[in-house]
């Protein structure tokens, strides 16, 4: 009789001892999300709680002027050109996310099914193109994009983030074609499709995830991009989010709660889309690690 | 005759599939990156300045040698060996240790693993935009916060004095990249086989002796694909640095980008900068070759 009690009674040692460790780990990672609680707070909160000393750590009330601000109702001469920015981060980072989905597409189901001469010296060319920091990209293309009048334009910035995106689209993709086995295209092959047909009705869809995950990865990088822009952009006619909010900080009087509501805006996409594909994000970013 | 024709195109197109397919992506980053780099390297060749693009001459190697003989060079290019070693190898040691914190609880991984990857979706210049915030000496939350616990108020000049802000740098680097880490070496640990561990376990092998032997040599390409991408992003330090401190003040915070960015932009010495962007590409190809070795020599190992 007393054997299974003093098991029972251990076990229950042991899962309270699990659970405490639960607790510590949630509240280490906790540190890491605070600031985003912190950030959406304040975006929030009576101006004077924004910068009070001692802080005031919960709302007294929740209030929206910044967004209603920011948004342009009734402070029309005041408030940032902030559906300029929206507009142009939109139109670069969609814009840019299609073409290089389907170019990177493309190109890594090459690489993925077929070894020709210099297949890995290619490869390696564009990773290594990927590589280059933004700043010295930004460059030369300043001084292209001012000779073909692509300067200022967003069109010009959706081509400079092609062109970013490219290469790490390719890499992810050959790595989800790679897992899909040749078998079937050969298969389909036999069956009486061209090379492009199976590509398309059995490789394509197959890849779904990965491109949901290629996807998201070129938009983020478009969206939060700021070393080309800043040199590539110059007026509200193509500036975007991340250099609307630096001209913002540098300001003489700055407005905290206001950057908060911008910087809540700017993180909704990435939010949405970050939450619907995390698990083929993670699957897209791992799988190298096999091959 | 219609049908040969078309047969023949077909005939054209699969043979040559492969290359058609890889085209349009060499056109592009050939148009977009390649060939402006090239004319960037030629420019860095000349004196060209922005305010009199006509009096530019060829210099030849005449940039390269001023950078040498520039002490901010200098200090940008220690200022950023400092930075990115210390970033990088605490980014990875943490990651590590989180992942492994993660990977042993028994409830809510799944929450815990979104909440953590909260950092990645902010924009570099936003978790700068914040960290400047934080660390302003008059209304930061960090001394704020020293204020709420020690009951005095000390105006520490975070983002101003040199160590200092170099630390204030380091806590937005380091909360901003972590959690890459963490996702991806979380994904390699729940992936590794339970065998060996069991083993160990049987033969009484210490939870550290576990992790030692079995789950870092086991996880090595993990290690080496975070450290790959990573390494890809190196520059996206430029938006902390010219956001928080715009490399200053008097230069004391400037990295090898924000360096660039200044010679190239803000004083209009467009060939000198364009030589400077040089040792930045230098720096990044010989950070991604070698982890890109690694990578391979790890995989080896392992399979």
């Amino acid at each position: 009789m007393s054997q299974p009690r003093i098991r029972t009674i251990s076990a229950r040692k042991r899962r309270f001892r699990q659970s405490l460790y639960n607790t510590a780990v949630y509240l280490i990672v906790l540190i890491f999300f605070l600031p985003v609680i912190w950030i959406v707070l304040t975006s929030m909160r009576p101006e004077v709680e924004v910068n009070a000393r001692p802080p005031v750590f919960l709302p007294q009330k929740l209030v929206f002027d910044s967004f209603i601000h920011l948004f342009g109702a009734g402070y029309a001469e005041k408030s940032v050109p902030f559906y300029n920015y929206l507009g142009n981060s939109l139109f670069a980072s969609l814009v840019s996310t299609a073409m290089a989905l389907t170019i990177g597409t493309l190109a890594g189901y090459s690489f993925a099914r077929f070894r020709f001469k210099g297949s890995n010296s290619t490869f390696i060319g564009m990773m290594l193109a990927r590589s280059i920091p933004g700043i010295a990209v930004s460059l030369p293309l300043f001084i292209l994009f001012a000779r073909l009048g692509l300067l200022d334009q967003k069109m010009g910035l959706a081509l400079a983030y092609t062109a970013m995106n490219i290469p790490f689209t390719t890499w992810l993709m050959q790595g989800f074609f790679k897992d899909i086995p040749a078998d079937l295209d050969e298969a389909a092959q036999i069956d009486g499709c061209s090379r492009w047909q199976s590509f398309t009705k059995i490789d394509l869809p197959l890849a779904l995830p990965g491109l949901a995950a290629s996807g998201i990865f070129a938009f983020l990088t478009s969206w939060n991009e700021f070393q080309i822009s800043s040199v590539l952009t110059r007026t509200p006619l193509s500036k975007t989010f991340p250099v609307g909010l630096y001209d913002f900080t540098q300001q003489f009087t700055v407005d905290w709660r206001g950057m908060c509501a911008m910087s809540v805006v700017m993180l909704v996409p990435a939010i949405v889309f970050v939450l619907l594909t995390q698990r083929q994000l993670v699957r897209g970013l791992t799988f190298g690690a096999f091959k | 005759m219609m049908y040969a024709i078309r047969s023949r195109k077909q005939q054209f197109f699969d043979r040559n599939i492969v290359f058609l397919m890889i085209l349009p992506a060499i056109v592009i980053v050939a148009a977009l990156i390649v060939i402006p780099m090239v004319y960037s390297f030629y420019l860095s060749l000349t004196n060209l300045n922005l305010l009199h693009p006509s009096r530019a001459r060829f210099v030849g190697f005449k940039n390269y040698l001023k950078l040498l003989e520039d002490s901010i060079f200098w200090r940008s290019l220690l200022n950023t060996i400092i930075f990115m070693g210390i970033a990088v190898n605490v980014e990875f040691l943490l990651g590590l240790f989180l992942a492994q914190l993660i990977f042993k609880t028994t409830r809510g991984q799944g929450i815990v693993r979104t909440a953590i990857m909260a950092p990645m979706m902010f924009a570099p210049v936003l978790v700068g935009f914040q960290f400047k915030w934080f660390f302003n000496d008059q209304v930061g939350l960090v001394n704020n916060l020293i204020y709420f616990f020690t009951g005095e108020y000390h105006l520490i000049p975070w983002l101003i004095n040199y160590p200092l802000n170099l630390f204030a740098l380091l806590a937005a680097e380091i909360w901003m990249s972590t959690p890459f880490m963490v996702i991806i070496l979380l994904a390699g640990l729940v992936s590794l086989p339970v065998e060996p561990f069991e083993a160990a376990a049987v033969d009484g092998a210490s939870p550290w002796q576990q992790f030692r032997y079995i789950t870092l040599p086991l996880i090595g390409p993990f290690t080496y694909i975070a450290m790959v991408i990573r390494s890809l992003d190196l520059g996206r330090a430029y938006d902390l640095v010219r956001i928080m401190t715009a490399g200053g003040p008097a230069n004391r915070s400037e990295m090898i980008w924000t360096y660039t960015f200044r010679l190239a932009i803000t004083d209009n010495k467009f060939g000198l900068g364009t030589a400077m962007s040089f040792i930045t590409v230098a720096i990044s190809f010989a950070f991604v070759i070698y982890l890109f070795r690694q990578l391979a020599r790890s995989r080896q190992e392992v399979y």
